[in-house]
């Protein structure tokens, strides 16, 4: 299989991603962009894994395993995200992050 | 051009369509619809690169339990179902640096690895559990103590405290809602002791 397809593929979720944090107004919608970034890391992580596994001989899995750790740290993350979101709406009333400037200079 | 050249292709192509849709869909609710086809996508791009473990993972934790959890955040923070519109100001400049990135990127990928072939190898979830409970065991252990505490700090960040937040809003006459701890509630219950009603020592 040519390697830059899922590279390339990534390499646009990455770019969606950037686009939705950069654009989207309500915070939920900025995590699920944040998780389609991770997906895009995870996919250069397992790929790259597997082509040094067959060319570098790389036998304990190191890409795969960092794939699985960026996925449990994915859902830490919106846990603890989603937590702050409702956190927000509680005490503001709104979970636009344009709202989010208390701590803005 | 292989069959895994194929179904690569339609694997990035479905999920690029789906990634697009979830930025700028108009009702939050189709966003995270959409989320689940893009990370259904990113699950079957590991199957084809032969990792499948971390296919089924990605199912179950993505698709099983973040989409749900984003779906809860959207319903408990009331965001509005309908359309309207849900980007700011920014939207034309966010366009232009994720254009700019993608052509970069692109344009990197292919001229380092243009025409360079990936080697496909099954990798099972036993090999994957070979490595991960003997090499990668004190890294596996740190993650779980990550997730044990990311669990503690969402749950004490979306306690409601006492006295915080908005009062819910109640028509007068209405039973509150927070009623003051009464004496009888305190001494009723079971296996409290008030310290006044402990026995007096002999």
């Amino acid at each position: 299989m040519m390697l830059s397809y899922p590279l390339v593929f990534a390499a646009l979720l990455f770019s969606v991603g950037v686009y939705g944090v950069l654009t989207r107004r309500n915070a939920v919608l900025v995590l699920m962009s944040v998780e389609i970034m991770l997906a895009a890391a995870t996919i250069n992580l397992v790929v790259f894994g597997q082509l040094a596994a067959a060319n570098l001989g790389d036998s304990v899995l190191s890409g795969q395993v960092f794939a699985l750790f960026v996925i449990a740290v994915g859902a830490a993350e919106v846990g603890v995200g989603l937590a702050i979101v409702l956190l927000m709406y509680r005490n503001r009333a709104s979970v636009n992050i344009d709202d989010a400037d208390l701590m803005k200079f | 051009m292989t069959v895994y050249d194929v179904v690569m292709l339609a694997i990035a192509v479905i999920g690029g369509a789906a990634a697009l849709l979830v930025v700028t869909a108009r009702n939050v609710v189709h966003a995270a619809l959409y989320l689940v086809v893009t990370l259904l996508a990113v699950a079957g791009t590991f199957l084809v690169v032969g990792a499948e473990f971390l296919a089924w993972t990605q199912v179950l934790v993505y698709v099983g339990a973040v989409v749900v959890l984003i779906l809860f955040g959207l319903m408990l923070t009331r965001a509005p179902i309908g359309p309207m519109a849900q980007h700011n100001d920014n939207a034309r400049l966010g366009l232009l640096v994720s254009v700019s990135l993608f052509g970069f990127l692109a344009t990197m990928i292919l001229s380092a690895f243009g025409d360079a072939a990936l080697p496909l190898s099954v990798t099972t979830a036993g090999d994957l559990g070979d490595v991960l409970y003997v090499h990668w065991a004190f890294p596996f252990m740190a993650l779980g103590f990550l997730l044990t505490v990311s669990l503690i700090g969402a749950i004490i960040l979306a306690r409601r405290e006492e006295g915080e937040g908005p009062e819910p809003l109640m028509e007068p006459g209405m039973p509150t809602s927070r009623p003051e701890p009464a004496a009888s509630d305190a001494s009723s219950t079971p296996g409290v002791t008030r310290p006044s009603e402990e026995l007096p020592r002999a």
